[in-house]
């Protein structure tokens, strides 16, 4: 089973390689496909990709190692406030991006582990309960940390964040390059796709690492893996640092591209919906967790434009409001899905067997 | 200098103590038994040995090394493995993962030539490396169990009732296969209920009665005398 998943190449490289290519054309074309429907998807695709970065980083914490978290958000607003409070006029500060992703990424790792050690001997409800609250603790600190001294602005939040600009070269503006029109969207489009991929990669590898390997014995038996000379405590940390640098890098990419945040942005529903994303794609499968999280960024925006015009179609008029529909039929489909895959779109190996012995 | 030293341990739960004040040496190569009923304090004490319990005192010297205070995980990379009561494998784990994670604590080019040792050991694992360990039989979980603490090349090898539940003629398959292990060079600690035949195969035993040694002796001799022949052989008194 692992030797199939680390290398499909092996078994058809012609066939692997071209369906490689065909993903990547198609990736570079999307943004100017979607520019002809409406900017605003250049955009949504951005979001998407960004929520995509955090269902990764989150799989690691809750698919591979087995640790619920509702807290997750915290650490994507850990990156976010970092990126803003060194790249904007809120403290006179315009560091270079390629700086503060690093620091950022740091700083959510260390926040990571502060999570972790007091949780260590947590499992399950008890584990869900306190990383919710860290979650809350968090986004309350950022609500408040404006008085006595101002350090995040309050719910105000901070504006005109520096996007990232390597010299004279901004993701911001909009550039002719080689006769076709690179928008602001757009360039973040690219370099999010170049994130994920290498996030991709990097939890593909660790799936099949000795580490990963650790993580599964843990999530299965802990005793046991203590008892085969598995650092448990090591190994647990790891995996919240690791999540939660990745969570850090997209907070990061969130504060430059939006060039404004709130703690509004880093609310308990973002983390339970990265949850989802995980869950429904199926927990611990790379690709799974990669399709959840497109699926449950794109759906909604779909819907978002489709249930108005629809209902005028049918009715005339708009009989229910969008925004209702819309999050009715996101449940519904949750639910569905939940009831016919319980281990997800796409689950893990494990999982399947998991669920299977249950039932 | 005995590979396995233990000085007056005692294990406490609450206000219980299960194990009172046990001394216990194992010499290099030895295979070493520890018998007694349900409930005598083995398996608390082969716990204590591998950290796994608190509220322990005493002292345990392995190699000539104290480690009442190593951590858990920091024992099977010395060497020191236990395989424990009820298995505890790793369910949903394939065989062959199951014997991966055996070998984690080690980072020598050997492991290869280990797990095709471990499966010559255990022929019926090597049919099966691709299922998952919960879908084997008791008797197969135990092999896995044992060849997957062989895959970390223990020096001292701690065996807990690896006999429980089990069909008797797989109890034979398995203690036959721990003289086999033995004999490899592994040394060996033993704990069983099974007294007969975990006597039979080791060189020397303690029998432990309500969380104290009560005799020890070479194997043979135990096996001889009239109190172990009553009280857990199940042979009436004359």
């Amino acid at each position: 089973m692992r030797r199939a998943l680390r290398l499909p190449d092996r078994r058809a490289p012609a066939v692997f390689w071209s369906a490689l290519a065909l993903v990547a054309a198609v990736l570079v074309a999307l943004p100017f496909a979607l520019t002809h429907i409406g900017t605003a998807w250049v955009r949504i695709s951005n979001l998407a990709l960004l929520y995509v970065l955090l269902a990764l980083g989150l799989n690691i914490v809750v698919g591979f190692a087995g640790l619920l978290d509702l807290g997750y958000i915290a650490f994507y607003g850990v990156g976010a406030y970092t990126y803003a409070l060194l790249a904007s006029p809120h403290f006179g500060l315009h560091l270079p991006f390629w700086v503060i992703l690093p620091i950022g990424a740091a700083i959510a790792a260390l926040f990571g582990v502060l999570l972790g050690a007091p949780t260590l001997k947590l499992r399950g409800d008890y584990l869900a309960i306190v990383t919710l609250g860290f979650g809350e603790i968090v986004r309350i600190f950022l609500n408040n940390l404006s008085r006595p001294v101002n350090i995040t602005n309050g719910p105000q939040g901070v504006y005109r964040i520096d996007p990232f600009r390597i010299d004279g070269f901004s993701f911001a503006s909009t550039q002719r390059f080689l006769g076709l029109e690179l928008s602001g969207p757009t360039k973040y489009y690219y370099l999010l796709v170049v994130l994920v991929a290498l996030v991709v990669a990097l939890n593909l590898r660790l799936q099949n690492s000795r580490i990963g390997r650790a993580w599964e014995a843990i999530r299965e038996d802990e005793i046991a893996a203590r008892a085969m000379g598995i650092d448990t405590t090591r190994l647990k940390l790891l995996a919240y640092a690791m999540g939660a640098t990745f969570g850090g890098i997209a907070g990061g990419v969130f504060a430059a591209i939006q060039q404004f945040i709130s703690p509004e942005s880093f609310v308990l529903v973002e983390s339970v919906m990265v949850v989802s994303m995980v869950v429904l794609g199926g927990m611990g499968n790379v690709w799974g967790v990669v399709l959840g999280a497109l699926l449950l960024s794109f759906v909604p925006e779909i819907l978002r434009y489709s249930v108005a015009p629809l209902q005028h179609a049918l009715f005339g008029r708009t009989l229910v409001a969008p925004e209702v529909i819309r999050m009715l039929l996101f449940g519904f489909a949750l639910v569905l899905v939940m009831l016919f895959r319980p281990a997800g779109l796409l689950p893990s190996a494990v999982r399947k067997r998991e669920l299977a012995e249950r039932t | 200098m005995s590979l396995l030293e233990v000085r007056a341990l005692e294990v406490h739960y609450g206000g219980i103590r299960a194990v009172k004040g046990i001394d216990l040496d194992v010499e290099p190569g030895e295979l070493v038994c520890l018998i007694g009923a349900n409930g005598a304090g083995k398996s608390s004490m082969l716990r204590a040995i591998c950290g796994l319990v608190h509220g322990v005192r005493g002292s345990v010297r392995y190699a000539g090394e104290e480690i009442s205070g190593l951590a858990v995980h920091e024992r099977p990379r010395r060497g020191l493995v236990m395989v424990p009561e009820g298995r505890g494998i790793f369910p949903q784990l394939t065989v062959a993962e199951n014997l991966a994670i055996g070998a984690y604590a080690r980072r020598d080019p050997d492991v290869r030539d280990d797990l095709e040792r471990t499966y010559r050991l255990f022929a019926r694992l090597a049919e099966r490396r691709t299922q998952t360990g919960g879908t084997l039989s008791g008797g197969e979980q135990q092999m896995l169990a044992i060849g997957r603490a062989l895959m970390s090349r223990p020096r001292l090898l701690l065996l807990d009732e690896p006999s429980m539940g089990l069909a008797p003629l797989m109890v034979a398959k398995i203690l036959a296969t721990v003289r086999e292990i033995a004999r490899q060079g592994v040394t060996i600690l033993l704990v069983e209920q099974n007294a007969k035949l975990a006597l039979e195969i080791a060189s020397r035993g303690y029998v432990m009665e309500s969380g104290a040694i009560t005799l020890a002796a070479d194997a043979a001799s135990l096996l001889a005398d009239p109190r172990v022949r009553e009280a857990y052989l199940g042979e009436g008194a004359a």
